[in-house]
């Protein structure tokens, strides 16, 4: 029981950094953003390749996953999505599934459709027992992560004059925009920052659910689960939305294993049918 | 648009001059029996494209007229797939009572969801209809005892189409049977479009709100336009499973609810023909070009719907008749 509790809590951790910067992002330009995953895609893919290519320890390759991710999406938002804030949603679902589309077929190119083999650090494996329970060192080193993550962004988001323009901008762009703050600017760093976070969430989601040319599609379900659920815009929403996601998505699993992914998608209709606007959405 | 320059025009004589057959339509359904004579040996192909096409034309009704944004639509066509598979399955291979059972439930679906469905927008309208999408495929799935799960339908005995004509290997029935279901949907659809009813669709699509002020009620009308839209999407995939004598859970997957709206955003949403002209020009690239590597033929769909929604927001229909209304205005400037 402890022991699911606590996988779907590292689960959960995960689905957080995988949706984190969508969740910002959406909320800020209501931008639908389908091609997210495929960014968190290419951090796992990042840390593939310096880890069996160029043998780099897998904690040295979490960095360039960030920063290699934030610098594609960046590009990508100044050169194709900002041509489409004022679109329909029809317009950017469409561009956005398009390029998750190509961001698949160029994984399965390079690397093939098999799941890639990646060995964890010696100290990352195994399992460190705590009052007769035992826990899985990797998930204990994802949550540490997640959590560490979550903090600085929250501290980042309250208490800095940066934080105070994306809050801002959530809030009320136009308005933001009215007294003088750079939202096109705050927006592609906000933007370049949620796929750096969603890359770091795809270099450590390897371990734990493997990585293969179908994760830009088969993740993208969960997260945007959890940014409906949450509510845009939200931090606190898509934390406490990723949580319970990821613990229902394992509990059932493991208890009902025959309804499969079934009890995750009934969580989510009827949820969303409770809250359109999600759990902690204001509009 | 040159209506509202000219005198006032009463709505019944805008709704009837919307109405008129022109003569490319008639041109465009001569031209789909040429493959009888031309192409005997693609007639398969032409009976997935003709059921492909009835499936955009379902999702355009309320994609393209109403705005109902969808990712799960393939639920209806798997549905209807699903019960025609399964009434041949178990002894009662009679077609068209099987396309029209196909319809029912498929309908009676529609009609449960379309509660639902009528009261979001939005991201939570997408959301939620992928969600059922997936939910039902997820169903599907884990009752494998009666849909036969991953390994599909097997033992679906259609019999002969009107007791007369056997579904034979060159697919001239299932052509013909096909195309002529598809043109009978079409000429109901088309009323539909051109009636008082889907001009107010059209009104919601723009202004959802101020529809009601008007005195249309917006969700009872997307009520009965999904509604509709999943009757035309079960008698589809009806279809399909008749013609191919299998069904798979791939009938009702997230990945056909995307290539349909694929189709219908590359032909041009909102337009009649713009499912039928997606469905023959996706149709015909994927026999030709996608081989044995469907990774990479997804690529090429990828930056297609990039290029298409960068440089043709309304699809391919939408371009031409851009082009053709620019030439007709300069050949006007040139001869005054």
């Amino acid at each position: 029981m402890i022991g699911v509790l606590f996988d779907g809590f590292a689960y959960g951790m995960l689905l957080f950094l995988l949706s984190v910067g969508l969740s910002v992002t959406l909320g800020m330009m209501n931008f639908v953003n389908l091609a997210h995953c495929a960014f968190a895609m290419l951090g796992g893919y990042i840390t593939v390749t310096l880890m069996n290519d160029w043998h780099w320890p897998f904690l040295g390759t979490l960095p360039p996953a960030f920063l290699v991710t934030a610098l594609v999406s960046v590009v990508f938002e100044r050169v194709l999505y900002r041509r489409l804030y004022r679109a329909s949603d029809l317009d950017q679902v469409l561009l956005t599934i398009g390029l998750a589309f190509v961001s698949v077929a160029v994984a399965a190119y390079f690397y093939g459709t098999i799941q890639q083999p990646v060995r964890m650090p010696d100290y990352l494996r195994g399992s460190v027992t705590v009052l007769g329970l035992t826990f899985g060192a990797y998930r204990l080193f994802l949550i540490s992560v997640a959590l560490g993550i979550t903090v600085l962004l929250i501290g980042a988001l309250e208490y800095t004059r940066f934080g105070a323009q994306v809050r801002a901008a959530v809030d009320n762009q136009r308005m933001a925009n009215g007294l003088g703050i750079n939202v096109d600017g705050a927006f592609a760093f906000t933007f370049a920052l949620g796929s750096g976070l969603a890359g770091i969430g795809g270099a450590l989601a390897i371990e734990i659910v493997g990585l293969d040319p179908s994760f830009a599609f088969t993740y993208l379900i969960y997260v945007l689960i959890v940014v409906s659920v949450g509510g845009l815009g939200s931090i606190a929403g898509s934390f406490v939305a990723a949580i319970l996601i990821g613990i229902s998505d394992v509990a059932g699993k493991y208890y009902v294993p025959e309804l499969g992914a079934f009890l995750i998608y009934l969580v989510m209709v009827a949820l969303l049918m409770w809250r359109p606007s999600g759990l902690f959405g204001r509009r | 648009m040159s209506v509202a320059s000219t005198t006032p025009m009463l709505p019944r004589s805008y709704l009837q001059a919307q109405a008129r057959w022109r003569p490319i339509e008639i041109a465009f359904w001569l031209a789909t029996l040429l493959p009888f004579y031309f192409l005997p040996n693609y007639l398969v192909l032409a009976s997935q494209i003709a059921i492909i096409g009835l499936f955009a034309l379902s999702l355009d009704l309320i994609l393209g007229y109403a705005g109902i944004v969808s990712l799960g639509h393939a639920a209806f066509f798997g549905l209807g797939a699903y019960t025609a598979g399964l009434i041949a399955k178990h002894g009662w291979g009679e077609p068209l009572t099987g396309l029209f059972l196909a319809a029912l439930i498929a309908g009676i679906n529609g009609y449960a969801a379309s509660f639902i469905v009528s009261r979001f927008r939005h991201l939570a309208l997408i959301m939620i209809t992928l969600g059922m999408g997936l939910l039902l495929a997820e169903a599907a799935n884990s009752v494998s005892w009666l849909t036969g799960g991953a390994d599909g339908l097997q033992g679906v005995k259609i019999w002969p189409l009107l007791n007369t004509f056997r579904f034979d290997l060159y697919g001239y029935t299932a052509y013909s049977y096909a195309l002529a279901v598809l043109f009978l949907v079409f000429l109901v659809a088309r009323n539909i479009i051109h009636s008082s009813f889907g001009l107010s669709l059209r009104g919601i699509r723009e202004n959802p709100i101020r529809m009601p002020a008007l005195g249309a009620s917006s969700r009872s009308h997307l009520r009965k336009i999904y509604t509709i839209a999943a009757v035309i999407a079960g008698i589809a995939g009806a279809l399909l499973a008749q013609t191919t004598e299998t069904v798979s859970l791939e009938s009702l997957g997230f990945q056909r609810s995307a290539d349909v709206l694929v189709i219908l955003i590359l032909g041009g949403a909102g337009r009649l023909y713009g499912g039928l002209v997606g469905a023959i020009i996706f149709m015909v690239a994927r026999d030709q070009f996608s081989g044995n590597t469907p990774q990479f033929w997804y690529f090429w769909i990828g930056i297609l719907l990039i290029a298409v929604v960068m440089f043709l927001p309304n699809g391919i229909l939408g371009g031409l008749a851009k082009l053709g209304a620019s030439w007709q205005r300069k050949l006007r400037t040139k001869a005054p």
